[in-house]
């Protein structure tokens, strides 16, 4: 007489756990993962390194890519006996134009909130009129202040006029329509700052105000001391996202001024897309060496708003 | 509050702030303004040179029936929307996903998925123009709403998927914890615990996408040509080119072009303004 132990099967009521169960928790994640990453790479990281690979050549878009090594480097930038690219030393200046003057979006976001930042009736309306501006499309900022700066039907002659000044053909003249683009595309990115600043204001510490209150703080003192660190996380967003749209204005120059007068409103992005799709032939080996210098102008700034984060992320653990 | 609030400043400043709060706002959107008063005119007065006066008669219904039944407007507005649409609900669910395997799971390697996301939403567009144009090309895309869309779900998986990432960090991870422990399968947990909660994020994802795309130009002119296939922001230059310096249509054009995302941003305000301020406070 055998003694079966009394213990029923396990294989019977229990099966055998799948392999997918048994790693759920580590699979789970890279399954998650795999369409955004096979998007992302085919779309975003390849490219990249494409880019580089074809601003080695000369290409057409079309048939075979002739291999020229840097010469489209020495070419852009005047390395060796060849002298710097007029059209690039334009576009670099004026990107560097940008840069700077855009920058103004962020105290003048500053100021509009400052000015916003009460409660008084119908305020929710001023403040999503103010923001405006950001949602409508750069297009159309472009159309509408080209249309502003028109030398006989525009606005802005009729009020110089008024206090007798001008006319002026802002678009017109080289030395001014870089300017008149910037100025253009200050409107919308001041909406943007604002809207981060009124935001940030929203989540000032009252009792630290109270405080520095008391100890007789006030007006800009007020401002620099207690507020403005308090803000420092807005500051730091109205800060990467400025330089990112400084560095992308594209739709602005193309609508405004095509480049022109004379190529003086020419930047980078612009020039690049200019010389790849231009009406007299595909450059696109040497146009990806334009997008190659803008890439990695913008990896300065990439590394240091990546590093920020990074710092917060340690510390957030 | 800073600065002070009102109530509590003199008699004075509360009148004069009460003042100059609308002669702001007009000096602020006086460009549009002059647009807006432009696209209500008949032509006769930009004959006449009355530019900026009030208009000699109200045309705002002959010049905006010009711009929906005279020219490809329509068609442009209609591809914008079936661009825009499927690139949201694309970049939404891809980066749902990868969010919820970012911010929930720990496995090496996470944080720097994470940061290859952020800085590949920083890039230039022109680093990828040539050779996502020579792709789409490949693909017999060029010239589609397809080749556009894909584009677009791609790049903006990056910014969807920071934003994602973050908010599900900030969930209660109680919540996933006592469904494991209950059993219940991973993509459940997605499904049926964190998908609900994260109502909030999809809806100012979406309206912030649905912007961005809307607004896009340098793409739609990379990447399509032609009534077929073009979206409103570049549609327009062709529109223009219709009614050369006929600016009261040409202005009618483009308040049509830029009314969408208008229309969203005033109808979504909470969710748009939370989602574009994400990060604005810790």
């Amino acid at each position: 007489m055998s003694v079966s132990p009394a213990v029923p099967s396990t294989r019977a009521s229990q099966p055998q756990r799948g392999w997918y169960k048994r790693n759920e928790i580590a699979i789970t994640p890279w399954l998650f993962l795999l369409p955004a990453m096979i998007f992302f790479a085919v779309y975003v990281i390849i490219p990249i390194g494409q880019s580089f690979w074809i601003s080695l050549h000369e290409w057409d878009g079309l048939g075979e890519k002739t291999w020229v090594g840097t010469s489209n480097y020495e070419r852009l930038l005047g390395w060796g006996d060849a002298n710097i690219d007029r059209k690039f030393e334009v576009s670099f200046w004026n990107n560097l134009r940008w840069l700077v003057l855009y920058l103004l979006a962020i105290p003048a976001g500053l100021f509009i909130a400052l000015f916003l930042n009460q409660t008084v009736t119908g305020i929710r309306f001023y403040k999503s009129m103010f923001f405006f501006p950001f949602v409508i499309s750069q297009v159309v900022v472009g159309l509408v202040f080209s249309w502003f700066y028109l030398p006989r039907e525009g606005l802005l002659n009729a009020i110089l006029g008024f206090f007798g000044a001008g006319p002026i053909n802002v678009l017109g003249d080289p030395t001014l329509a870089t300017y008149g683009i910037i100025a253009a595309g200050l409107w919308p990115q001041t909406a943007y700052c604002m809207i981060l600043y009124l935001t940030g204001l929203n989540a000032v510490d009252p009792e630290q105000v109270e405080a520095a209150r008391l100890d007789g703080a006030k007006g800009h003192k007020m401002l620099w001391y207690v507020i403005l660190p308090q803000l420092k996380p807005a500051t730091f967003i109205a800060f990467v996202v400025t330089i990112i749209g400084a560095l992308r204005s594209f739709d602005l120059i193309s609508v405004m001024t095509n480049g022109g007068p004379f190529g003086s409103t020419r930047v980078l992005s612009f020039y690049m897309f200019e010389e790849s799709l231009s009406e007299f032939g595909f450059r696109m080996g040497f146009g990806a060496a334009i997008a190659v210098v803008l890439f990695f102008i913008m990896l300065g700034f990439i590394t240091y708003f990546l590093y920020s984060m990074y710092r917060d992320e340690k510390g957030a653990r | 509050m800073f600065p002070t609030p009102l109530a509590k400043t003199s008699r004075q400043w509360q009148i004069s702030y009460q003042v100059l709060l609308p002669i702001m706002l007009i000096i602020w959107l006086l460009p549009l303004i002059a647009v807006a008063n432009f696209s209500i005119k008949p032509e006769s007065d930009f004959v006449n040179g009355n530019y900026w006066g009030m208009p000699s008669s109200f045309e705002a219904l002959n010049n905006y029936g010009k711009v929906f039944f005279e020219s490809n407007m329509p068609r442009y507005l209609w591809n914008s929307l079936f661009i825009t649409i499927p690139t949201v609900i694309g970049a939404v669910a891809l980066s749902c996903m990868a969010g919820f395997a970012l911010g929930v799971y720990k496995f090496k390697g996470n944080l720097l998925i994470f940061f290859i996301f952020i800085a590949g939403n920083f890039v230039p567009f022109q680093i990828l123009m040539v050779p996502v144009r020579d792709l789409t090309v490949n693909l017999n895309l060029y010239d589609t709403k397809t080749g556009l869309v894909l584009f677009h779900i791609a790049f903006q998986t990056g910014f969807c998927t920071l934003f994602m990432r973050n908010f599900i960090r900030a969930l209660p991870f109680p919540l996933i914890e006592a469904a494991r422990v209950e059993g219940i399968a991973e993509w459940k947990i997605f499904l049926y615990v964190v998908l609900p909660l994260m109502k909030p994020a999809l809806a100012a994802l979406a309206v912030l996408i649905f912007t961005f795309i809307w607004n896009d130009y340098f793409w739609a002119v990379v990447l399509t040509q032609g009534p077929d296939a073009q979206p409103v922001t570049a549609g327009i230059t062709e529109f223009n080119s219709q009614f050369r310096a006929a600016y009261h249509l040409m202005s009618a054009g483009s308040i049509v072009a830029a009314l969408p995302p208008v229309a969203m941003f005033f109808l979504m305000q909470k969710h748009f303004i939370a989602g574009l301020t994400l990060g604005a406070v810790k």
